[in-house]
């Protein structure tokens, strides 16, 4: 953009002069005093008294690392801290395996569901001279993870079944499974989960009772597989029906059909959507801190509520944790985008009226 | 083809005979579980006393009060949250996503971080952010900010002027704090700001991709009969993607109702939180989180309606 563009689009008329102006002031105003208090006058070291000196005219950064051991690995007890460490790579090794684009259809499906089993016998121990730790005291990021990815695997299976499931012939099954899923989506995940924490234990016999852990995971899957069945669902419904007959003619059995032809085109086709879940899933975990189990958001809570001398600096520890999110979300979404990458477009007929 | 009609209908009678099976089941082992424990079931005790009372309600509200009424005023703390909410969303979805379509590339950057730096943080954490400042870093009560005459805001929340007992009365500082007038809680306005500006960031995407999704040469055709830019996109572009942008609006606002439920983590009584507390006060979490799930439904099926008939009136008014 030459200057004289440039210039015309920001004072072209008086409108956009006052727009242009009023952000220039904004950032004028803003920048300068941010840059003071987290860079300028911040301090870095895990020292109270220098911190309070402070009196918030600069940030302490020193509260996250002071706490950040417990921020991002909860409870779990220091001495097997590489376990969840390892749970947390390998689970972030899945998706980025997944993503690559090189894998076969197979080998992406193995991505997302073997890291998020293989993380719980690694997190829950005893075995191999480990200590056992039982689920109350996992927690922090590779918590955050473990829903997000065991949920993820659970609910795209069940997903794409409940999709399926609702093209069947058979009325009662569709309208069983329409009912479930219009029900889930009807209600808050908060809703949900405390369904998981006082009604879920009611339905199993004495003795076979999960732990909330367990629980929780039941919920969310089958809160996301509602979602995810309704994106599947419309893409197998915009899904050109010549291709079957297609299929059908070069003898591949109905069976063969779906698993070769029209699933690998249908998830590339809704791979975005699918991904704008996967988003939502990884933020929705945060809410689990409500049944007290205390991933990336609880643990926040937990490492300074109960501490007087570090909880002014909450919005610091805040910011560290929201840089977390941020960093977990434009991943997810980049590893979406690379996942699609080779999708060819898929030809569409001419929009009506044009 | 008789013989695929017969088997269909043994398909669906297994299957119903494993649903109810699967209930029966269900049904023995939590009978059980509630008799071990000792706890009846039924909504009688929707008619005793809650026992419990209120942090704010817009229904007065006592501990002696029925359990049902504490219902009641949970369900009204939702709405009185999530209504004016979804009206603020609206107002800052509509300026941010005009933001993102705007020319002036000040403009489009400050509304695209807007929206990036919202969405990719879970609404609990806004929440919580917004629920921080509002009671650690506000000044004391006896100390409040004083913006406008009359408006007051500090650690104990925003003090409005509003009609009381004596009439219109405008908040006078008193002791600690400030009597008169109405007084938002940092819980009820941490809620309200958190919620309105998480779904704001999805309403300005909605509109933003209902714009961009309309054909390309709607706007050229537009230009060529000698709008300008701006005339373009008032008169032509916008009222087609107010059309497309209803539904995906519509389930937006359903959403932020959902979300208010999120209320529990910061200790703002509404619906969610009230059948939480009545659950272990009774411990008939059957009971209380049946209402929780009827509830949302019936407001869902009602949200669901109102856009249907926005929808016909829409397509009506432009002749279709």
């Amino acid at each position: 953009m030459s200057f004289g563009s440039l210039r015309r689009t920001l004072f072209g008329d008086p409108l956009n002069t006052l727009l242009s102006l009023g952000v220039l002031a904004l950032l004028a105003w803003s920048l300068p005093a941010l840059l003071r208090w987290a860079v300028l006058e911040a301090q870095f070291a895990a020292d109270v008294g220098a911190c309070e000196a402070l009196d918030h005219r600069g940030a302490c950064w020193g509260v996250v690392a002071e706490k950040a051991r417990f921020i991002l690995l909860g409870r779990y007890p220091a001495e097997q801290a590489w376990c969840p460490v390892l749970a947390a790579l390998l689970i972030i090794g899945g998706w980025l395996g997944a993503a690559s684009g090189r894998l076969p259809g197979a080998a992406v499906a193995s991505c997302l569901l073997l890291p998020p089993l293989l993380a719980f016998p690694l997190l829950g121990g005893g075995f191999a001279g480990l200590e056992t730790v039982p689920t109350e005291l996992w927690g922090g990021l590779p918590l955050t993870l473990l829903l997000t990815g065991a949920g993820l695997a659970g609910a795209l299976p069940l997903g794409i079944a409940i999709a399926y499931g609702r093209r069947s012939s058979l009325h009662l099954l569709r309208a069983l499974l329409t009912a479930g899923v219009e029900l889930a989506r009807g209600i808050p995940l908060v809703a949900a989960l405390f369904m998981a924490s006082f009604l879920l234990p009611l339905f199993f016999p004495e003795g076979g009772g999960l732990d909330m852990l367990w629980r929780v995971l039941i919920a969310i899957v089958l809160f996301a597989a509602a979602y995810l069945s309704e994106i599947v669902r419309g893409g197998l419904q915009a899904f050109p029906a010549g291709q079957r007959d297609a299929a059908a003619a070069l003898g591949f059995s109905p069976w063969q059909t779906e698993r070769w032809i029209v699933l690998p085109q249908v998830l590339r086709q809704v791979a975005p959507s699918l991904a704008n879940s996967a988003i939502a899933l990884f933020k929705d975990t945060s809410l689990v801190t409500v049944v007290s189990l205390y991933e990336l958001t609880g643990s926040l809570g937990l490492a300074l509520a109960g501490d007087a001398q570090w909880r002014p600096f909450y919005l610091e520890a805040w910011l560290f944790i929201a840089a977390i999110y941020w960093i977990g979300c434009s991943l997810i979404a980049r590893l979406a985008q690379l996942a699609t990458r080779g999708a060819a477009p898929r030809p569409q007929a001419d929009p009506p009226g044009n | 083809m008789a013989g695929r009609r017969r088997s269909a209908w043994l398909a669906q009678a297994l299957i119903l005979a494993a649903v109810l099976a699967l209930a029966a089941l269900l049904a023995t082992t939590t009978a059980g579980h509630l008799q071990e424990r000792g706890i009846r079931s039924g909504f009688d005790f929707l008619l005793e006393p809650a026992g419990f009372a209120l942090g704010e309600s817009l229904l007065p509200f006592e501990p002696g009060d029925t359990t049902l009424r504490a219902f009641a005023a949970g369900l009204l703390n939702t709405l009185r949250v999530a209504l004016p909410a979804a009206a603020l969303a609206l107002l800052i979805g509509i300026a941010a996503g005009f933001g993102r379509l705007a020319e002036n590339p000040l403009l489009r950057g400050l509304a695209g971080a807007f929206v990036t730096g919202v969405r990719n943080l879970p609404l609990l954490l806004h929440l919580l952010a917004w629920y921080f400042i509002l009671t650690d870093l506000l000044p004391p009560g006896d100390a409040a900010f004083n913006p406008l005459p009359g408006v007051f805001l500090s650690k104990s929340g925003l003090a409005l002027p509003w009609w009381g007992e004596a009439g219109f009365e405008i908040p006078q500082p008193a002791g600690f704090g400030l009597e008169g007038g109405a007084n938002l809680t940092p819980e009820y306005l941490a809620l309200l700001v958190g919620l309105s500006v998480y779904s704001a960031a999805y309403i300005a995407e909605t509109l933003r991709g209902a714009v961009l999704a309309l054909p390309p040469g709607q706007r050229l055709s537009a230009l060529a009969l000698g709008m300008s830019a701006r005339q373009a996109f008032l008169l032509v572009l916008l009222p087609q993607a107010w059309r497309a942008a209803l539904p995906p609006v519509t389930s937006q606002i359903l959403n932020l109702l959902k979300n208010a439920s999120l209320a529990v983590a910061i200790g703002y009584p509404d619906l969610v939180s009230v059948a939480g507390t009545s659950l272990n006060q009774t411990g008939r979490a059957i009971e209380c989180l049946s209402i929780v799930v009827a509830v949302y439904l019936a407001l869902s099926l009602f949200a669901a309606a109102i856009s249907h008939r926005l929808e016909a009136r829409l397509f009506r008014e432009q002749g279709e």
